[in-house]
């Protein structure tokens, strides 16, 4: 018998079709270089106007957060990998070598910052949950952060 | 200095200070804006503080940290704060902090499709 887990997993885990890899510095000035990369690779599935800007809308957060926080007081390396798979699904890699996040399912929770001086909102996940079908984050303090977006697209006509 | 792809326009007096915002809110472009618009909010100490947001095309969660940001600022001062014109998607965005509940959000004629 399968569990929904392992359900919801093969909804995602078609073989991939086309892949890019971009290594980015952590710039402020790179979040929207990122966002617009990603979605012009993305523009081969011919996803609709909506659903490119949730995919820019998430990468965009995702990548942010590994500029104020990953790599809060240095310059680190952002890596960012785009898999175009089997089924219409997108799925973007974001991955710092920073801090890390002591506790993951806080961290995912709604208004939840640890930056409120610099009036970050704590909605960056829930941005990324909303305008995602799914969100993978893996952590480990010290050694840095993957997440992973995973978006749908429609069948077009 | 880099290119920023967001413009700012600010039109005001004592009583209500405009805030035009054109192009992609994001951190970059917030942390930039936040200083221009506070510096304004100081100096004009305005009843009401309207950030017009009708041509925006791109914002994220940075966009929440700025107008609660400067919603606490107007607070402070006495005012009041409200938003023109989000589109749909600038506002569902805002609504998913719960910020149209204490946020006056003002909608005129235009459409806002996406
Ligand atoms: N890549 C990362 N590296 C380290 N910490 C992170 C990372 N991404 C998120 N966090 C932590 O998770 C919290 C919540 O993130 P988010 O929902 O994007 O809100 P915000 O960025 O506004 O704080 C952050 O305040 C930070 O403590
Ligand atoms: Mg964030």
């Amino acid at each position: 018998m399968r569990t929904n887990l392992e359900k919801e997993k093969n909804r995602f885990s078609g073989a991939v079709i086309n892949e890019m890899r971009i290594k980015l510095p952590s710039l402020s000035v790179n979040e929207s270089v990122a966002r617009s990369v990603v979605a012009a690779f993305c523009a081969q599935l011919d996803p609709s106007a909506c659903e490119v800007a949730d995919i820019k809308c998430a990468v965009s957060e995702a990548v942010t957060n590994c500029i104020v926080h990953a790599y809060k007081d240095s310059v680190g390396i952002i890596y960012i990998t785009v898999k175009l798979c089997e089924g219409r699904t997108v799925r973007v890699e974001i991955r710092d070598r920073g801090r890390g996040i002591e506790n993951v399912r806080l961290a995912r929770q709604p208004l939840y910052t640890t930056d409120a001086e610099n009036e970050r909102s704590g909605m960056g996940f829930t941005v990324m949950e909303s305008f995602c079908d799914r969100v993978r984050v893996n952590s480990q303090c010290k050694k840095g952060t993957t997440v992973t977006l995973y978006k749908l697209l429609k069948n077009r006509e | 200095m880099l290119k920023k792809n967001c413009t700012l326009e600010l039109d005001g007096n004592r009583e209500e200070l405009t805030v035009i915002l054109r192009g992609e809110i994001d951190h970059y472009t917030a942390a930039w804006v936040r200083s221009e618009i506070d510096a304004s909010i100081s100096e004009l100490r305005p009843k009401r503080t309207v950030f017009v947001l009708s041509e925006i095309d791109f914002m994220d969660s940075s966009g929440i940290g700025l107008i609660m940001g400067r919603y606490a600022k107007m607070q402070n001062i006495g005012g009041t704060l409200a938003v023109r014109d989000p589109s749909d998607r600038v506002e569902r965005i805002f609504k998913l902090a719960g910020l149209e509940r204490i946020i006056e959000l003002e909608k005129g004629e235009k459409n806002n499709e996406n």
